[in-house]
């Protein structure tokens, strides 16, 4: 068959007694778009199978994100996206006109998930040239057919929720897809929907080429929201749903729980039902043990109807048990008043001996000034230079600030990034309403190859759970990370939005003013008058003025 | 437009050399445009002076104009307060140590008034157009200019007369020349024209709305899109409009018809700055004898 749909389900328990979901649907479909007119759409859905012919999309990453990633308490995610939406694609050579298909593909993207991406123009598109590389097949690295842009004012909801889950073969009938319950996915401290199509090889020989559909969905239910302060978790906990069936048009569809070991001592969790097998494998530097169920194995549903994996804590969790992840970020920004601020980036490598580098992208916009010349960077007291930077200034109302940096993170160190910046004050058509709620800032991107602990092995793409496939790895040695901070919100000065009336007279007065001194004193003459006897009322004054003994006029 | 620096190419080249003595290079405008002043007024002094003694011996003022009528003594002090306005006024001060280009500005524009109150039309008309090229508002002090050298060389303003339109004819051609002498040079050091929409595309539409000491800012920051258009050109003409009524009216006194276009430019131009306010309140001296 020409099309292949795999699920799966990954269940990663949290420090702190919070777990972490996410889903993956890939479905992988082996026919060429770009090249003849395909018109029977099975599993592959049609509307993005055709997007992508009619506007020469090489590779598309949308991303929609409520909440945020805590790196230093949950670890290292496997798959993160900043705040709001994310859209960044790649062209082919043969379009012509990239800014004419960028801003066709987001108007027709935000009809298709109900998001607002039509936001999307010119002053919050940027075009990185070392952050974003093709995570799919081809060749040729011209970075102007890459366009990249967040919007981080973006709130995700059911109605971006919807469209997703159409999307899928299935829908939420059948298959793992029944657990994407609007009420409890939302009701959740972190909640990511993400949709990846990239070219992909059919085979190892590479001579064809596939188009893969990955759609991921992460969310985090947090033990004290979700969980009612209790720890103890089961799908139906989670979901408010069990798995009864496989979906009947997936040719793999499993559930796997993160049961590894912390410490070398034994289980951490106790997984109900018993799994019918266990899998191992070295995920993002750290050999990880996984409770496998496989929703098509008959042997699953022999006992109970429905499957409800539980959890259970084994002994209690504490706090010296927080995984430090390799690299981690935070950025604020600092500064007082409403002329000049400044933004700090402190980047965190926590690796006891080697040193590695990482490529920052800062996406500014234009009403905040930056000054470039008052970039800094300093390491361990001393300043660390960047290798490589590219700076593209902001245009007023045209294009953002761009600052991509590649800058070498000595082992166990803090860098802290600093940049000053100067506010502007908009046109009062240009706040959004409720303006003093501030301006958001999208996130920067960070990207790098973290050495790991542990040597992996090469593993068979096709196989392997989630994470490890969608990011390349050239040797075991290292694996590539791509980390967002936190997005920044800053008040600009804002007019006085109840005078507009009174400020244009105040203006036009001092003009009018002025005008008018000029008009007089420049056509003003002088005549000489001889006073006139006066008429009758002032020879009536007068006789009044004498009898009262006053002067007279 | 970019948005953080607005400064003319050949400014910024100049200033890639004299970064590291910014401050003494700003000391030094000042004390030039001071100089500059000093010797302008006392040149314009002599001649006003020559002026009012061949009106009183010809008998033509009032009689009770004595209070009016300077007298040596205060003219020989002139220059001096002129100069001193200038070098004291606390606003000359704030623009020097914040290091604000318009001392350049002022500077160009006193050797301007230097150049033509001792009457070589070559050296004002090259001063003018590096005034003009910097900010574009210097513009309309062509006209008191070209007055003040009429008068210089005894040509009577009628514009019948052929010898008027030869000699204006003349001043604009030097002065046009200029401007695109310097302009073509600015071209030359950045090799493509992106200068003048960014610096004089920038002065004429107003879209940085920082506040400043102006009328244009808050007034478009609180205006709808549609109008804008109509409004910055609104604007724009009132700094230009009051020329020429002002040179009919003026026409006799081109030294004062300098000194309150000066003063409407530095009120209604867009981008104004204190420094502009302190190079007006410099020649108030001048005419201290008419509100004694």
């Amino acid at each position: 068959r020409p099309d292949v749909l795999r699920e799966e389900l990954l269940l990663s328990p949290l420090p702190a007694g919070d777990v972490a979901a996410t889903f993956q649907f890939r479905t992988r479909w082996d026919a060429d778009l770009q090249r003849g007119a395909v018109s029977h759409y099975r599993l592959f859905p049609k509307a993005l199978g055709r997007l992508v012919a009619a506007l020469g999309v090489r590779e598309l990453h949308l991303a929609l994100t409520q909440g945020f990633w805590r790196t230093r308490t949950w670890g290292q995610p496997p798959l993160q996206a900043p705040a709001g939406a994310e859209l960044w694609v790649w062209f082919q050579p043969t379009v012509t006109d990239v800014d004419k298909a960028w801003k066709e593909l987001s108007n027709i993207l935000s009809g298709i998930f109900c998001a607002s991406l039509n936001f999307i123009d010119s002053t919050n598109t940027v075009t990185p040239t070392a952050s974003f590389k093709p995570l799919g097949l081809g060749n040729g690295t011209d970075h102007h057919l890459l366009r990249y842009a967040v919007l981080p004012r973006e709130v995700v909801c059911t109605e971006n929720l919807t469209p997703w889950k159409k999307l899928l073969p299935c829908g939420s009938k059948a298959g793992l897809a029944v657990l994407l319950k609007a009420e409890r996915l939302f009701h959740s401290s972190y909640h990511s929907q993400a949709v990846h199509i990239r070219p992909i090889c059919r085979d190892a020989s590479c001579l064809a080429v596939s188009w893969e559909l990955r759609q991921t969905l992460t969310v985090v239910f947090d033990s004290f929201a979700s969980g009612q302060g209790k720890k103890d978790w089961s799908l139906f906990r989670m979901f408010s749903r069990t798995l009864t069936d496989a979906c009947p048009l997936a040719s793999q569809s499993k559930v796997y729980v993160d049961i590894s070991p912390k410490n070398k001592e034994k289980e951490l969790l106790e997984v109900t039902p018993p799994p019918a097998s266990l899998h191992e494998a070295v995920v993002q530097g750290e050999k990880r043990t996984y409770a496998v169920y496989d929703l098509l194995s008959p042997l699953l549903f022999n006992t109970s109807r429905s499957l409800n994996v539980q959890l259970k804590w084994t002994r209690p969790q504490d706090s010296s048990e927080l995984p430090t992840p390799v690299l981690h970020a935070h950025r604020y920004v600092s500064g007082y008043g409403l002329q000049t601020g400044e933004i700090s980036t402190l980047i965190y490598n926590t690796h006891p001996y080697r040193a590695f580098p990482v490529i920052l992208l800062e996406t500014v916009p234009w009403y905040l000034r930056l000054y470039v010349h008052t970039l800094t960077i300093i390491t361990k007291g001393k300043e660390n230079k960047p290798s490589y930077i590219h700076y593209q200034p902001a245009q007023d109302r045209r294009r953002p600030h761009l600052l991509e940096m590649l800058i070498q993170l000595p082992a166990n160190s803090i860098t802290k990034i600093t940049i000053q910046f100067e506010r502007a004050l908009l046109k009062w058509t240009e706040y959004p309403p409720d303006p003093n709620h501030g301006f958001y800032v999208g996130s920067s991107v960070l990207s790098a190859l973290v050495p790991s602990i542990i040597a992996m092995k090469e593993v068979d793409m096709e196989q392997s759970p989630l994470f490890t496939s969608l990011f390349p790895s050239s040797d075991g040695s290292s694996y590539f990370v791509r980390l967002y901070t936190e997005p920044l919100l800053v008040n600009l000065p804002t007019p006085d939005f109840s005078m507009p009336y009174n400020v244009i007279c105040l203006t036009c007065t001092v003009v009018a003013v002025c005008y008018g001194s000029f008009y007089n004193l420049l056509t003003r003459t002088f005549h000489v008058e001889e006073p006139s006897r006066g008429g009758l009322a002032k020879r009536l004054a007068n006789i009044i003025r004498k009898l009262r003994g006053v002067p007279p006029l | 437009f970019p948005s953080a620096l607005f400064q003319t190419p050949l400014i910024i080249y100049l200033f890639h050399f004299l970064i590291d003595y910014a401050e003494m290079v700003f000391m030094i405008t000042d004390v030039l445009t001071a100089v500059a002043l000093y010797l302008a007024i006392q040149d314009f002094n002599k001649v006003v002076f020559k002026k009012q003694k061949l009106l009183i011996e010809l008998d033509k003022y009032a009689p009770d104009v004595a209070e009016l009528i300077q007298t040596p003594k205060e003219m020989h002090y002139t220059p001096l307060k002129v100069a001193l306005f200038y070098l004291l006024n606390p606003y000359t001060v704030m623009s020097c140590v914040a290091k604000s280009t318009c001392a350049i500005n002022n500077t160009v524009i006193a050797f301007f008034i230097l150049a033509t109150i001792k009457g070589s039309a070559f050296l004002s008309a090259v001063f003018l157009a590096l005034a003009t090229y910097q900010s574009l508002y210097p513009l309309t002090l062509f006209a008191p200019a070209l007055l003040y050298l009429l008068q210089r060389q005894f040509i009577p303003v009628k514009l019948k007369s052929k010898g008027f339109w030869l000699y204006t004819m003349q001043y604009a051609a030097l002065y046009l020349c200029s401007l695109v002498v310097i302009i073509c040079l600015s071209f030359f050091l950045l090799n493509s024209w992106d200068f003048i929409p960014s610096v004089y595309g920038f002065i004429l539409s107003v879209p940085d709305l920082t506040p400043n000491i102006g009328l244009f800012w808050y007034f478009f920051a609180e205006m709808f899109e549609h109008f804008s258009l109509f409004f910055v050109c609104v604007f724009q003409i009132n700094v230009f409009f009051y020329t020429i009524p002002l040179a009919i009216k003026l026409k006799e006194h081109p030294v004062f018809f300098l000194f309150v276009q000066i003063a409407i430019i530095s009120i209604f131009k867009s981008y104004p700055t204190v420094g502009d306010i302190a190079l007006y309140m410099a020649f108030l001296p001048v005419w201290s004898h008419l509100y004694r």
